[in-house]
């Protein structure tokens, strides 16, 4: 069984247009080990037609977090926690058949690997068209003519034939487009894409950008973009979420996270990233130290072990007590540091290094 | 899918070659002589040397092997015998029957066990299995892996006679197993069979429970299955369709393996019921040390293994499209 904790009441406040509402989600699996606390308070908002970027290092919940909106944890060993509403629906108190209906339908999901996530056992056609078939109650020939229109529409040459073709068929890069129909094929309101170019070449990596995005101006589809790659955040995202050992650490339009970056977590990300125009001679800055275990996080800051600037906070509350994100709205993070000493940071010692 | 055919035939008549030859040549290694099997009591040393003549037996052994192998093909001469057609695989030392025709006789029988019980084994083992993934942690489960567990530790000369004494003897449910022939009586085939069915497949049904199982918890946590839950395919679905798809190929990758352990079980279930299948002709070569026989039911059986493996491995490419023979 699901075990859902509702400590508060439903009536959350959201902004107009507000498409998504994740409101202290988390999540929390039983292992052999222990718990494991995968994701802890989290908290977001999507608008309508916009894109919102998900970084953070692997194994910061990332993937978690976005697997339970469509409830695809496994009930009997994970315990999910807060809301996640859909317009006025809780996906967390959903029924199994509600979420049946949601899923394929209005929220797709593009995952990473297109060679495991695609059934190798069953036609490319066949895979796209049972999901038009299962919700939009199309015949067997109107189905496979849709699939055949969506193979089109993501630029599948000779579609008409390769409908009919397996996965293994196809190159990653067209598996990935493949994928990217099936998730397309009943015109989702939301589509989850957990890292949908990283097993892709650049120039592939490219197209398929530039196809979500041309169908995000075409449909007003809202996306999730999730990914290492902070260069393609700053082509697709409207809006960034940092994510840390299962938290949000910094939120804020993509220009406001990217340009003057608060956290000190996400100047290590930024940091760590190659840049062609830099010198070759200059190092990368990866951010030192190790990701905390989930399964005991750090009391205080989950950061705090491998930041560089604490000492500046002066008390040890970092080590103790959880920073919340401030301010309540707009361009915010979780760090005890005042706004004028992260910029004072950022202006002086980081920027130069970016 | 020619190629394929014609390099697989070939592979299959060398194995078939390299193992006869095997047993030949093994089966000189015993320290006894057929010929004096033939001779009678008061046997003087020139009879045993004629009838050694007339069984060929004073050739070097690679000729003997030659003219048994050509016989296969061409027929030959027995003196001790007489004319023997092809495919000749000789006459028994023991019961001076011809082999071909004692085989072909007994073939039905060995067959409709092994067959039978293999259907037993893959419908019951597999829908078992596939329940007990399906209620994963809950009773009927753990009812299934029990029993899975119970069944692989029993021996079929131990339950066979239990279970003709419970259900024939004393409950007369069914009737004594024998074998009847399908063409005569389909009905009293299948009657008559139930018991040696499902004692033979006991055993190894629960090592299908316990294998189904597994592969389907296995292919439940695969990608491509999270993929197709994440499409709103309901549970249903995702579990008959997609992970049943990719459980299927270590299935039927484990049942090749254990085809030749279930001929052995069907030899032994054969003994168990006093069947007369190709089981009976082989236990009794051995004991007869009757080389034409001996060799006879060897190259029946390792054909049978051989063929029914070509037979799996066309299966996979059924199953799996990224198959290709070739
Ligand atoms: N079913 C599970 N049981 C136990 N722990 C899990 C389970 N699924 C995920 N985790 C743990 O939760 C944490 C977050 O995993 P998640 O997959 O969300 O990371 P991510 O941010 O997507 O990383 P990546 O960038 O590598 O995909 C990891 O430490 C992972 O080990
Ligand atoms: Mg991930």
């Amino acid at each position: 069984m699901t075990t859902v904790t509702w400590d508060r009441e439903p009536a959350t406040p959201r902004g107009p247009g507000t498409f998504l509402s994740v409101r202290d989600l988390s999540v929390e699996f039983s292992t052999e080990d222990g718990v494991v606390h995968a994701v802890d308070a989290l908290s977001f908002d999507l608008q309508k037609g916009t894109t919102l970027g998900i970084v953070g290092e692997s194994g910061s919940g990332k993937s978690v977090s976005n697997l339970a909106i469509l409830g695809l944890h496994d009930p009997t060993q994970t315990k999910l926690g807060g809301e996640i509403w859909l317009e006025d629906q809780d996906l967390l108190r959903a029924s199994r058949s509600t979420m049946e209906k949601l899923r394929g339908n209005r929220i797709a999901m593009i995952f990473q690997d297109p060679l495991t996530s695609l059934s190798p056992y069953h036609t490319v056609g066949r895979q796209i068209s049972e999901v038009y078939r299962k919700h939009k109650g199309a015949s067997r020939a109107e189905a496979r003519a849709r699939a055949v229109e969506m193979l089109e529409r993501v630029g599948i040459p000779h579609a008409r034939t390769r409908v009919d073709d397996y996965p293994h068929q196809f190159s990653g890069g067209m598996r990935q487009r493949v994928m990217i129909a099936m998730a397309l094929v009943c015109d989702p309101d939301l589509i989850i894409a957990d890292e949908p170019t990283t097993a892709l070449d650049v120039t592939v990596q490219a197209q398929i950008l530039d196809l979500l995005k041309d169908l995000q101006q075409q449909f007003g589809t809202s996306i999730i973009l999730i990914t290492h790659d902070l260069g393609v955040v700053a082509n697709t995202a409207h809006n960034v979420l940092v994510m840390y050992a299962g938290r949000a650490v910094e939120q804020g339009t993509t220009h406001e996270v990217l340009r003057e970056p608060r956290h000190p977590y996400t100047w290590g990300l930024l940091g760590s990233m190659p840049k062609l125009s830099s010198n070759v001679d200059l190092p990368l800055l990866p951010v030192r130290g190790t990701p905390p275990s989930l399964l005991s996080p750090p009391p205080g800051c989950p950061f705090h072990p491998r930041c560089d600037h604490r000492q500046l906070v002066g008390s040890d509350v970092c080590a103790t007590e959880r920073p919340e994100l401030s301010p309540a709205e707009g361009h915010r993070d979780a760090c005890y540091l005042t706004l004028a000493q992260k910029r004072e940071i950022f202006d002086g010692k980081i920027k130069e290094l970016l | 899918m020619f190629r394929f055919f014609v390099r697989r035939l070939i592979g299959a008549a060398v194995i078939m070659l390299i193992i006869s030859a095997v047993t030949f040549f093994l089966f000189y290694a015993i320290p006894r002589d057929p010929a004096r099997a033939f001779c009678g009591k008061i046997c003087s040393p020139t009879n045993l040397e004629l009838i050694r003549h007339n069984l060929g037996m004073d050739d070097p052994l690679f000729v003997q092997y030659w003219h048994w192998l050509t016989g296969i093909f061409t027929g030959r001469d027995l003196v001790q015998f007489g004319a023997c057609a092809a495919p000749c695989l000789g006459y028994s030392f023991a019961t001076q029957e011809p082999v071909f025709a004692a085989i072909l006789d007994r073939f039905p029988v060995t067959v409709s066990v092994t067959l039978g019980a293999a259907v037993v084994i893959l419908s019951f083992g597999i829908v078992t299995g596939m329940i007990a993934a399906w209620q994963q942690g809950k009773p009927l489960d753990k009812i299934a892996s029990t029993s899975s567990v119970i069944g692989a530790s029993l021996q079929i000369y131990f339950v066979g006679p239990l279970v003709v004494f419970f259900v024939v003897d004393s409950m007369g449910l069914l009737p004594r197993p024998s074998y009847i022939p399908f063409t005569e009586d389909p009905l009293g085939w299948f009657v008559h069979l139930l018991i040696p069915w499902f004692v033979l497949s006991i055993i190894f049904t629960a090592n299908y429970t316990r294998m189904t199982r597994s592969v389907m918890v296995e292919q439940l946590a695969e990608d491509y299955v999270r993929t197709a839950r994440a499409k709103g395919m309901s549970s249903r679905t995702v579990f008959l369709r997609f992970a049943w798809r990719g459980a299927m190929i270590p299935i039927v990758t484990i049942f090749g393996v254990d085809l030749a352990t279930l001929l052995g079980g069907a030899i032994i279930t054969e003994q168990t019921f006093t069947l007369h299948g190709i089981g009976e002709l082989a236990v009794r070569a051995v004991q007869n040390t009757d080389l034409p026989m001996l060799l006879g039911v060897t190259l029946v059986g390792a054909f049978a293994i051989v063929i029914l493996n070509i037979v799996v491995d066309m299966l996979y490419a059924v199953i799996d499209p990224r198959v290709r023979l070739g």
